[in-house]
């Protein structure tokens, strides 16, 4: 390379990072990414949030295609999310609503659920927040896709509206039915 | 912080209050007790929650935050470590759960490699050069590096600078 | 009326400053004095319709102006006026009017102070710094308009200004931050006239040093008050996160600090000069990076600016702009490194050279650990992400420092042109034994054990101040008395063994620290006692106490040394009105040896607390340090040699030097 040649590297090294820079503008450097796509649903064992004798497992979400959301009373977000929430699991009879209360007052839980309508055909009760830790959740509202074979194909991170419901999740839907 | 620009205001707002409500709430801390059964465990606990990353918040280690998630996962890593878990075992189960994201000290492997070894290579390279420019010299080169003209700039510009 | 003032004060500004990025290059191309002249009154001008718009908001924030858009989110009648004045620079929009504001503030100081320089030089140094001006007025207009109205629904109450920020040191901090960022615009505009006019010589580099120190001395303090400021307000008692928002200010920083040694070289032996050009688009190209991270919250910091990709977008070519042209000028014309360099391997000069080597490795360590994250990503995709956090920085940039302090220390007795090692050896045996020696036995002496990283730092600590002091004592060995000799050394040369005692001492300060710190959270009832270090605490409990704007829980924790009181301390948890936000205050006892560090945590019933209670020696030494190194850059600004009387802008000999200059390697215009 000759001497003058070299004086342009600086030059052809800020254009690579500019380029580098232009890409991370049009992404989102919040969004934790699942460690657990497409691998199985972690076991666990929950008390029923509606009915604490009856136990819910892993087996229960086998067979079908479930979609799995993280939601707690104490979470703004998940207010806001949740008529929506109850006008879709009414539109799609094929998809098993799962609701899973994370870390959350019980007895609040139960209520809001009365009051405002229950999306859910399953409810798992997280009190501690071990189901969310296996799920790598890290706050709520947080939504799963499982398909047939219990496997997670995707993860959602914040509240599902309409925009978010037909972009993302009637494409894959459709290609996981 | 969960915040994306693309989207409409509202949900921006929406995600902002995810992020506060997940705890962001950065200059609040986690202060909190725990007690071990000797002091080998505290220190432990203590690299391990100073070199693993908070989840949900911008930019902070388990230690320095209270969001919920931060406090859940320091309650695991106690447990585990008081179960007598191994700093490789615990280390597992997190990237396990939330990949290695958590890990602010990055594991050398072929995605890491330039992060590893780009300093070093660039030092040498570095001292390769700076060799080569002394080998161009050697130690008897000229004393004077200025030329005769340069030289004589320089005199005339202090000259005319001392006098007042 | 008045943030409408403000408003046109702004575009006012923006006219003035296109003028002065136009006229002064114009007429230095045609060679017209009277164009060339314009820049000196253009940039007063710029300068002072930019302190009108500032006062503006400044007036806005004190009058609880909540029409205004930037003051309702930023400000609320209860904030202390103090706190109101530095709302002005809180946020986003405010903060880049101050960032305007100070680049108006060196432009004029060059225009002030420069009238020993040829008028040409100044023409396209001041024009330069009109074009950099314009280009963040524009940004400043159209995307982030602090003086924006809220007409149709004036909230009646602001929101308050981020609890964080009502802090001393966080009101100080940007403005010295920000001298130090924008500072570097002056050597990068001076470096920019050298390459247009091809006189890339001793002179231009006597002109940019103090220049360069003054900025790097702001930029030494105003790093130094942010990491003061996340220790106490923090609450963690860390005072280093390597976090993005932290390596972007420090980035610049080093390749100033190799730019303040290279300019040595060149000053003095005329030697790396394309080098030394090169730093000084580099150190101002890095300030404008960091402010673009920083603001466009590309990259996860805790730092939540305004995250917005518009105004990135802006930035961005805004970057592209400023560095590109200006990389692009340095690659057409540079002068190319010519093949004969007339330096022993042994000499000042290759101590200084292997000083920029180290600086900028570091410096490229830290710009690729931040970005790397965004580039694994790129590579990886979205599912892969990850994290280069303290682990890693520490892991690489503490034994480039160590190298670094060594070779300091080496280079005190090293001569220009060539050194003996005889000379080396004979200078430096004693000041190596003496260092070695004490590095290990204070240690051992103070606390019986043997700990290498200690023993490491404190020896490369003593290996600077013995070289200094051996220096020192050298340069008057043949004068009586002494004293008197000492001080006709000259400010620079103070200014230079001071910066690097403030290193020795910064040293000190990071590794005792983070060896013998000790640090208990602990469950405490009132009458509970903890003894640390031969302290002992005792928490009395906890009471409410109103603040301005604030409710806080203060508790109370007496503190004994051998069973006599020593003091009584009162960490607060506040909850701030306007946002509800809950702020951790420290209380700390600082003291030149150590530092007392006590915050609250969480009730845990029964009038028990969760208390932090850190034991924290020679912290303080770590500003102390960084203060020594800025009082070293700015005694070297004062010396007597950058003060003398102006020559004529057409000295005959400026041109004929030019002429034989140019054929000795470097371009002519």
């Amino acid at each position: 390379m000759s001497n003058r040649a070299k004086l342009f590297l600086p030059v052809v090294f800020f254009l690579g990072m500019l380029g580098l820079l232009l890409y991370g503008l049009g992404r989102n450097p919040g969004e934790v990414p699942s460690a657990l796509l497409n691998r199985a649903l972690p076991a666990f064992s929950k008390p029923d949030l509606l009915d604490p004798a009856r136990t819910v497992s892993v087996d229960d979400l086998r067979g079908g295609v479930f979609l799995v959301n993280v939601w707690a009373t104490w979470c703004p977000p998940c207010h806001v999310e949740h008529p929506y929430l109850v006008e879709i699991s009414g539109r799609e009879p094929d998809v098993t609503f799962v609701g899973v209360n994370y870390k959350d007052d019980v007895e609040a839980a139960r209520t809001f659920l009365a009051e405002r309508g229950n999306p859910f055909k399953i409810n798992i009760a997280d009190v501690d927040g071990r189901l969310g830790v296996d799920l790598g959740v890290a706050g709520a509202p947080e939504t799963f896709l499982i398909d047939a074979t219990g496997t997670i194909r995707y993860k959602h991170v914040g509240v599902i509206d309409n925009r978010v419901w037909q972009e993302t999740f009637v494409p894959l839907l459709a290609e996981l039915r | 912080m969960i915040a994306k620009a693309r989207k409409p205001l509202l949900q921006w707002l929406l995600c902002m209050l995810v992020w506060l409500a997940g705890g962001g709430a950065f200059g609040q801390l986690a202060i909190e007790e725990r007690s071990f059964a000797d002091a080998e465990q505290k220190a432990r606990y203590n690299d391990l929650i100073a070199d693993l990353r908070c989840p949900k918040c911008l930019n902070s280690n388990l230690a320095g935050s209270d969001a919920p998630i931060a406090a859940d996962l320091r309650n695991e890593i106690h447990d585990q470590i008081m179960a007598g878990r191994s700093d490789a075992e615990i280390l597992d189960y997190l990237v396990e759960r939330y990949g290695e994201f958590v890990l602010y000290d990055p594991p050398l492997h072929p995605g890491t490699a330039l992060l590893w070894f780009g300093p070093p290579v660039l030092l040498l390279l570095g001292v390769v050069i700076v060799r080569r420019m002394l080998a161009a010299t050697g130690p008897g080169a000229a004393p004077a590096v200025l030329t005769p003209a340069e030289q004589q700039r320089l005199q005339d510009l202090l000259k005319q600078q001392s006098e007042p | 009326m008045i943030p409408e003032l403000g408003n046109f004060a702004l575009m006012l500004a923006l006219g003035l400053a296109l003028l002065q990025s136009a006229l002064p290059l114009i007429g230095a191309a045609n060679q017209n004095p009277t164009w060339m002249a314009l820049g000196r009154p253009l940039s007063a001008g710029l300068f002072v319709f930019l302190l009108l718009g500032f006062g503006c908001l400044a007036y806005a924030f004190l009058h609880d102006d909540f029409s205004v858009a930037y003051v309702a989110r930023n400000s609320n009648t209860a904030l202390p006026v103090y706190y109101k004045f530095a709302a002005v620079w809180g946020a986003h929009e405010g903060s880049l009017l101050l960032w305007v504001l100070i680049l108006a503030s060196w432009g004029y100081a060059v225009s002030l102070f420069s009238q020993r320089l040829p008028l040409d030089i100044v023409a396209r140094v001041l024009a330069v710094m009109g074009l950099i001006t314009a280009g963040f007025l524009v940004f400043l207009l159209f995307t982030s308009n602090p003086f924006e109205r809220l007409l149709l629904n004036t909230p009646r109450e602001g929101t308050d200004l981020n609890p964080l920020l009502q802090d001393f040191g966080l009101t100080v901090h940007p403005p010295f931050l920000y001298m130090g960022y924008v500072g570097f615009s002056v050597a990068f505009a001076f470096a920019i006239a050298a390459l247009l006019t091809g006189k890339l010589d001793a002179a231009w580099a006597r002109w940019t040093r103090p220049w360069t120190n003054a900025a790097w001395a702001f930029l030494t303090i105003g790093i130094m008050l942010g990491s003061w400021w996340s220790y106490y307000e923090l609450g963690w008692g860390g005072w280093w996160f390597w976090d993005p928002v932290e390596n972007v200010s420090f980035m610049p920083w080093l390749v100033g600090t190799a730019l303040i040694h290279s300019l040595a070289v060149t000053e003095k032996r005329g030697v790396f000069k394309s080098w030394t050009v090169l730093l000084a688009l580099a150190a101002f190209s890095l300030s404008l990076l960091g402010a673009f991270i920083v603001r466009s919250g590309v990259i996860t910091s805790v730092h939540a600016f305004a995250v917005d990709p518009e105004r990135g977008m802006v930035l961005l070519a805004l970057l592209l702009l400023i560095i590109g042209s200006s990389l692009l000028l340095y690659a057409l014309r540079a002068p190319v490194v010519r093949g004969t360099a007339t330096y022993g391997a042994n000499s000042r000069e290759v101590f200084l050279l292997l000083n920029n080597l180290l600086l900028v490795v570091s410096m490229a360590t830290i710009l690729l650990g931040t970005l790397f994250p965004l580039i694994h990503e790129a590579i990886y995709g979205e599912a892969n992400r990850v994290s280069v956090g303290p682990p890693y920085f520490n892991a690489v940039f503490v034994p480039l420092m160590a190298i670094l302090a060594f070779l300091l220390g080496a280079s005190t007795f090293a001569r220009w042109k060539k050194t003996s090692f005889a000379h080396l050896r004979q200078n430096l045996s004693l000041v190596l034994l003496a260092s070695v020696a004490l590095g290990v036995a204070v240690p051992l002496a103070v606390t019986g054990g043997v700990n290498p990283p200690i023993m490491l730092a404190l020896a490369l600590a003593l290996w600077i101040v013995f070289g200094i002091a051996k220096d020192l004592w050298d340069k008057t060995a043949h004068r009586s008395p002494r004293l008197p000799a000492l001080l006709g050394l000259g400010r620079s040369y103070f200014g230079m063994q001071l910066a690097h005692l403030g290193v020795a001492v910064l040293i000190c300060g990071v590794c005792f620290t983070s060896h013998y710190s000790i640090e208990q959270d602990v469950r405490m009832s009132p009458g509970d006692e903890l003894d640390v270090s031969g302290f002992t605490f005792r928490f009395d409990g906890v009471e409410e106490v109103p603040g301005p704007n604030y409710t806080a829980v203060r508790g109370t924790i007496s503190v004994s040394r051998g069973g006599e009181p020593y003091m009584t301390m009162h960490p607060e948890k506040r909850t701030y009105h306007a946002r509800g936000d809950v702020q951790t205050e420290a209380d700390i006892d600082v003291g030149f040896f150590r530092d007392l560090f006590t915050a609250l945590g969480d009730p845990r019933g029964d009038e028990a607390w969760v208390v932090r209670i850190h034991f924290k020696p020679f912290v303080f030494w770590i500003w102390f340090g960084a203060l020594l190194m800025a009082g070293g850059g700015v005694l070297a600004v004062l010396d007597k040699r950058y003060r003398h009387r102006s020559i004529p802008a057409t000295h005959p000999q400026t041109a004929a030097g030019a002429g034989a200059v140019g054929t000795a390697g470097v371009i002519q215009s």
